[in-house]
């Protein structure tokens, strides 16, 4: 083999294990910080799960309820995950020094399949500029409320960008192919007009060009790999589990807490001795509901790795459309950020040391989760299958029983519960007066 | 109306009934509210259906206590609740709030509450779908309505099709709102908003809903919540529009359109 071509197969190993090794680093922390939650068991009904995977986040089901943003978000994700077929060729190139190793075996097919991924491309670069469109020229209100002031809408444009030089970086060197002689690919469908870049070059030019663009869209790839830790574009792979792990019961259904319902049947069992200690050695109890992120579970944690910022579930919530402060996407939001500073916490002190900041006040303020009616609105519009809304009755639940911190008005209808039955200061005894009067 | 049986007069001659009717605080209570149940109660009359109520025995569900974090309480009542229900082996339970409907059927099982619920838009159209109830005079044939979905039955439940099939039956001209099914916006009094005020905003959550459905130009805007009922009422008042549009329950417009 010439040396050059080892070179070429080192410097390609040496970034593939470079970047595999950073990813796997920072996908781990992700890992750990959502295993910081409490567990939670989402592991019934298991076939149940592989078809909501299978028709949420594989067939982006959701995605369609807006269509204009739907279709072009199915154009970027087929192209994400087909054009990943050339990728392992690419990749299997790389390790053996080869060039277009599929070819020879597929023949025919070979050309049809290389014309296919190249219209995928231009479908791709195509939603990139309608995406860039919307966010920029149209200004559509959803990506522009408060809390997405700042990197989150950076983020979301240099992925754009990202993906635009990679599918042209894919065109190009195909470009620079078609110029070439003796090429085992080709006509290519689209960058066979794209070739006039490369009118008059010598052989040995475009052979260089061809390795140019190659090697942009294998760095672009990997380089991208590791910018998704660090990005709501995380979605691409968190979205599949969050999905599997979603809540099946209906919407409406809180769920009942297990440390709740035994004080409760202790309370109601007339035999039991309502003064008897606690059994010797008995874990402390858990906190009631939620005031900063290890008192999640797990699955919350996940939903605030998979956001995609979105925004579907901010547009639909009956209290943001109304001018109030909260959003259910800032609420997200918020929890991955205070997840994060907690890892890094970890990272640096070894185990947490309490910095004196929580989810509660420090990020999401009473105002916001007071505000909720409760809808479920942004739990049926998101795309990924988030629960925002558990979230924030979590932490109400954290307001009232931890710290009696309820609205004064709420304090009085509970006050009515508990003495009349009823939300309102009426007498038991009146129940029937509608069937009398 | 005739008279209404408890489940404790049955118990005391050994009967039971079909099913029993859970009114609800609001039903209970508020004055609004009691018509819609008077409503529902003439309509399970007029179909001959054995139901009874538990009166004085029945206590908030709990759910606006849930709702705003209150676990204990929730549970407490849950508990309570279910001590009642299960004693008098209630097997079947309906009711005109979807609060009720919806905690019942998803947050009592858990705690030892087994029972088939449903909610009293669904038990109508089994009704008219039997042939028990019959639509007659067409007091609301052509007439312009649209159907605000409770969220606690529509997208909490997947229920969209009962109380739209009931205003079919009354051959209502049914309109849509730009939001409606489960893509519906709140009224804005779930998860116990009805009982506090609003965060600071600029505007009331209800306000925003009747404009919507005034958009529609109907007359009537049916409801299927005795909270909904309150939060539309007020903003078609506050819209000043109660001289062309009245909000009704879906079971009131039936029980205009049968005779027993
Ligand atoms: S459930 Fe709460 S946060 Fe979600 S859309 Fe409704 S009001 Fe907004
Ligand atoms: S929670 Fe869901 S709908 Fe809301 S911004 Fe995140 S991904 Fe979008």
């Amino acid at each position: 083999m010439e040396t050059i071509n080892m070179i070429e197969i080192a410097c390609f190993v040496l970034a593939l294990g470079t970047a595999v090794f950073f990813f796997q680093k920072n996908a781990g922390r992700i890992r750990r910080n959502i295993q910081l939650g409490r567990d939670v068991d989402r592991s019934d009904r298991a076939s149940e799960r592989w078809k909501i995977m299978g028709r949420v986040a594989l067939g982006q089901s959701k995605m369609v309820a807006r269509p204009v943003a739907g279709f072009f978000h199915i154009l970027i994700y087929a192209g994400f995950l087909l054009i990943n077929i050339e990728v392992l060729e690419i990749f299997i190139d790389g390790l053996l020094g080869t060039h277009r190793i599929f070819s020879g075996p597929l023949g025919g097919l070979y050309t049809a399949a290389i014309d296919f991924f190249e219209l995928l491309s231009v479908g791709v670069i195509l939603a990139c500029l309608v995406f860039l469109w919307r966010r920029n020229v149209q200004r559509i209100k959803r990506f522009h409320t408060a809390e997405m002031k700042g990197w989150p809408t950076k983020d979301a444009q240099l992925i754009l960008y990202v993906e635009l030089v990679l599918m042209g970086a894919l065109l190009m060197m195909n470009a620079a192919e078609s110029q070439m002689e003796g090429s085992p690919a080709g006509p290519f469908v689209i960058s066979q007009y794209l070739g006039f870049v490369f009118k008059g070059w010598s052989q040995d030019a475009l052979h260089i060009a061809e390795r140019g663009f190659w090697w942009l869209h294998l760095i672009g790839i990997l380089a991208f790999l590791n910018y998704l830790p660090f990005s709501k574009h995380f979605h691409i792979i968190l979205s599949f589990p969050n999905v599997w792990y979603s809540k099946l019961d209906s919407k409406g259904s809180m769920g009942n807490m297990a440390s709740v319902k035994e004080e409760v049947e202790k309370m109601m069992d007339p035999n039991a001795d309502p003064f008897a200690a606690p059994a010797e050695g008995a874990a402390e109890p858990e906190r009631f509901g939620a005031k900063d992120v290890f008192d999640l579970h797990r699955v919350q944690l996940m939903n605030a790795y998979t956001c995609t910022e979105c925004g579907r579930c901010t547009s639909v919530c009956p209290a943001h459309e109304t001018g109030k402060k909260l959003s259910p996407r800032k609420i997200m939001m918020d929890v991955r950020d205070r997840l994060d500073e907690v890892g890094k916490n970890i990272d640096k002190n070894g185990d947490f040391e309490d910095d004196g900041l929580s989810l509660l006040d420090d990020r999401i303020s009473r105002e916001e989760l007071w505000a909720c009616t409760s809808c479920n609105a942004c739990v049926e519009a998101c795309p990924v299958a988030i629960d925002p809304l558990s979230i924030i009755l979590e932490m109400r639940r954290y307001l009232v029983m931890e710290e009696s911190a309820a609205p004064q008005e709420l304090n009085l209808m509970m006050t009515n519960v508990e003495n009349n039955g009823a939300p309102w200061q009426f007498a038991q005894a009146d129940r029937l007066n509608w069937a009398q009067d | 109306m005739e008279a209404i049986q408890t489940m404790a007069d049955m118990a005391a001659r050994s009967e039971k009934p079909d099913v029993l009717f859970w009114v609800g605080c609001a039903g209970s209570f508020d004055d609004r509210a009691k018509k819609i149940t008077r409503s529902f109660a003439e309509l399970l009359q007029k179909a001959g259906v054995s139901f009874a109520v538990l009166g004085q025995e029945e206590s908030c569900t709990g759910d606006p206590a849930k709702r705003a974090g209150n676990e204990f309480l929730f549970q407490m009542q849950a508990a309570m609740n279910i001590q009642t229900l299960n004693a008098y082996e209630v097997k079947r339970v309906v009711t005109t709030c979807p609060h009720c409907f919806n905690t019942l059927k998803n947050e009592y099982p858990e705690l030892g509450g087994n029972y088939e619920v449903l909610h009293h838009t669904q038990f109508l159209q089994k009704l008219l779908d039997e042939g028990k109830l019959k639509v007659e005079g067409g007091a609301f044939k052509g007439r312009k309505v649209t159907f605000h979905d409770p969220c606690y039955l529509g997208r909490a439940n997947d229920e969209f099709e009962a109380p739209r099939s009931v205003l079919r039956d009354l051959e209502a001209d049914l309109v849509e709102m730009k939001r409606c099914k489960n893509r519906g916006f709140c009224c804005g009094a779930g998860g116990a908003q009805m009982f506090k005020e609003a965060e600071k905003g600029n505007k009331e959550v209800n306000i925003e809903r009747t404009e919507e459905a005034l958009d529609t130009g109907a007359e009537i805007v049916a409801v299927g919540c005795p909270f909904c009922t309150t939060m539309m009422t007020d903003g078609v008042k506050n819209k000043e529009e109660e001289a062309r549009v009245k909000v009704y329950d879906v079971s009131e417009l039936l029980n205009e359109s049968t005779r027993s």
